[in-house]
């Protein structure tokens, strides 16, 4: 018998690959249908001859049809040669210099704002309608209104610039100094991190209050369990586990590039900045770069997210039918 | 009785605060229940038998909740203990089991781990130690192949063995009395016959006592030694089984047991039934609480009656009702004879 678990995960390579298809063809064609697109032109410099765009055309391809561009592109992805139009540098090397910088930025981003939420989330579910609950309440709505770089730029202001405890934006590498990697970071985990403390924090608070009143939690009151007990492995746990799929969720989206504007804020020259001037410059083979890494993490993350559940919800299997 | 009872409820009230006002789920209730005794608490949805038992447990302590009265426990008060002298009670000295097995275990963890939690909140003894305990307890509630079916989570056994589950948690360390409330009303009626027969033996095998709570007048034949009609919030009668049942003495009593169909007796067109609905206990009627509803009704009811024997042959068969004992009794017969006058054996 196989696996249920290898099952799963062949099952979902397929659907991953399916989907990365769809999203590199979806990128093309709207590249090569926007006007203004022609990158021959815009290659050719202010006031171009038509020799001249003729002959960029011919030496990079663009005179072919669009599958064969399609098929000359991917194949230069997949083999890692592909190279950015305007700045002829390769596009694979660009992003995996700026994805340490991303991974470090999501990574310490989603600890500060799971733990965060999961803090103030059930503090607030344990003294919901109190003052202190409403004053949290109230914190999280700001928190979440709140834009990023207006955010960033203030952290960065008056805590960098003017007091100087933190440094003014930028990344160190880890191993030339990890104390300064951790200080550089710390403004953008949080920056990054408020909305969505203020997101998570309210979703557990309204999970928690459900949970709190299940039969099982009267029924481990009951059993003689102290009210620590009770809260941790009886209503914390089951209140998490739609917390940790979001969680999964938006791990992925960040590292993949959502958190432009905290990278940008910082100049940490993360993926997500690359990002944004791919897409300002228009640059085909830099766009396709970025949004393929970006939307591999996302289709990762959705497959691990759903072990997870599995893992945490014995009521949750991988495959779709019931079990017996 | 001489010995002091295991549990003695005196004058226990409870009311909360709701939006349209002061609830008295319980008010003035008086129970006790003897070492080894079944006791049954009837009555119907909002009588105040599950609020009396949350109340007993502590599952009620809220700041909207108003507790007063006492409940003597193996020399504690129910009542007025502090939260942590309650949570040692809780689960070691005095378990609960409730209505609906299907939601009252943690779907997440396994059944012999829940129970394992239990023993383990009360006892230092090892997991391992622990973990054999609770095989023990499973095998002795009928789970077939215990040790294997602690490892299940509680969506893989059925309701009935689910309920068992419960059970061999709420005896995991030996309590001396369990609360039952309406143990057997989720489950398919074959299934409520063998937890009962369950919890009849635990009664006799090991001298459990069990507050059992229920609307099922049948289930309190099978298994109760004394009862106690609850009816919007006061107990209105209370007696042995057989007092109860072959001399009832309140008119809601006999209404009760009125709305039982036989299978020895002839069979009615119409089952019967207590005209109206239970009072608002908002504002629940002055005196009697049954007034509204009773057709014997007359000026004393508006006077609350108190519970107490009213015969002194059977000093332990208290009631609330105004009505002489020779007065209901032909009352009861002429009842019956018109209930038996529409049977369809009549006709």
């Amino acid at each position: 018998m196989q696996s249920p678990m290898l099952r799963f995960v062949a099952r979902r390579l397929a659907s991953m690959a399916l989907v990365l298809f769809a999203v590199s063809l979806l990128v093309f064609l709207i590249f090569n249908v926007l006007p203004g697109g022609d990158p021959a032109v815009r290659m050719a410099g202010k006031v171009p001859t038509e020799t001249q765009v003729e002959a960029i055309r011919e030496e990079w391809g663009f005179d072919e049809p669009l599958y064969v561009q399609y098929a000359t592109t991917m194949r230069k992805l997949l083999t890692g040669d592909m190279v950015s139009y305007f700045t002829q540098l390769n596009v694979t090397e660009e992003i995996l210099k700026g994805a340490p910088r991303t991974f470090a930025l999501a990574i310490g981003a989603a600890i500060v704002w799971m733990a965060f939420a999961i803090a103030l989330g059930l503090f607030s579910a344990v003294r919901a309608g109190a003052l202190s609950d409403r004053l949290l309440t109230a914190l999280a709505l700001i928190g979440i209104s709140m834009p990023v770089f207006w955010l960033g730029i203030l952290l960065s202001h008056y805590l960098g610039s003017e007091a100087g405890i933190f440094p003014h934006g930028g990344y160190v590498e880890f191993l030339d100094s990890p104390t300064q990697w951790f200080w550089h970071l710390v403004l953008p985990w949080f920056t990054l991190a408020i909305l969505f403390i203020g997101v998570y924090s309210r979703i557990l608070r309204s999970n928690v209050i459900e949970t709190m009143g299940e039969d099982y939690v009267r029924t481990a009151r009951a059993k003689g369990l102290s009210e620590r007990q009770v809260l941790l492995r009886h209503v914390l746990r089951n209140s998490l586990i739609p917390i940790i799929t979001l969680w999964g969720l938006d791990f992925g989206a960040v590292i993949g590039g959502a958190a432009i504007l905290t990278e940008l804020v910082f100049s940490l020259q993360g993926v997500g900045q690359y990002a944004a001037d791919a897409i300002g410059q228009f640059d085909l083979p830099a766009v396709i770069g970025v949004t393929m890494y970006g939307a591999f993490f996302i289709v990762v993350f959705n497959a691990l997210v759903d072990i997870a559940y599995a893992a945490l919800d014995p009521r949750i299997r991988l495959e779709g039918k019931p079990r017996t | 009785m001489t010995q002091t009872p295991l549990l003695e409820v005196r004058n226990l009230s409870v009311s909360f605060n709701t939006e349209e006002g002061v609830v008295e789920a319980v008010a003035g209730l008086d129970l006790e229940i003897a070492a080894g005794e079944v006791l049954a608490i009837v009555g119907e949805s909002g009588s105040g038998k599950s609020a009396t038992a949350l109340t007993l447990m502590g599952l009620w302590r809220d700041p909207n909740v108003r507790i007063s009265g006492s409940a003597r426990f193996e020399g504690a008060d129910l009542v007025t203990a502090g939260d942590d002298e309650l949570r040692r009670i809780r689960g070691e000295r005095l378990a609960m089991i409730f209505q609906d097995p299907m939601s009252s275990l943690n779907p997440v963890h396994r059944v012999g781990d829940q129970i394992v939690e239990q023993i383990r909140a009360h006892r230092e003894i090892a997991a391992a130690e622990a973990r054999r305990r609770a095989v023990e307890l499973l095998g002795a509630v009928g789970i077939p192949d215990a040790a294997t079916r602690a490892d299940s989570y509680p969506h893989e056994f059925s309701g009935g063995m689910r309920q068992r589950a419960m059970i061999a948690m709420a005896l995991s360390l030996e309590p001396s009395l369990l609360i039952a409330d309406e143990p057997t009303t989720a489950l398919d009626v074959t299934i409520q016959a063998q937890i009962v027969d369950l919890l009849r033996e635990l009664n006799r095998s090991r001298g459990l006592s069990i507050v059992l709570i229920t609307h099922d007048i049948g289930l309190v034949a099978e298994i109760a030694d004394r009862v106690a009609v609850m009816y919007a919030g006061r107990v209105v009668e209370q007696g042995a089984l057989d007092e109860v049942f072959y001399d009832p003495q309140h008119p809601y009593t006999w209404g009760l047991l009125g709305s039982l169909t036989r299978i020895d007796r002839p069979r009615p067109k119409r089952l019967p039934q207590i005209p109206g609905a239970p009072p608002s206990l908002l504002a629940p009627p002055t005196g009697c609480h049954f007034r509204p509803r009773c057709p014997h009704e007359f000026g004393r009811c508006l006077e609350t009656p108190a519970l107490e024997s009213r015969q002194s042959k059977a000093p332990g068969h208290l009631d609330r009702c105004w009505l002489r004992v020779e007065e209901k009794r032909r009352r009861r017969q002429t009842e019956r004879e018109i209930a038996l006058d529409a049977t369809g054996e009549a006709s």
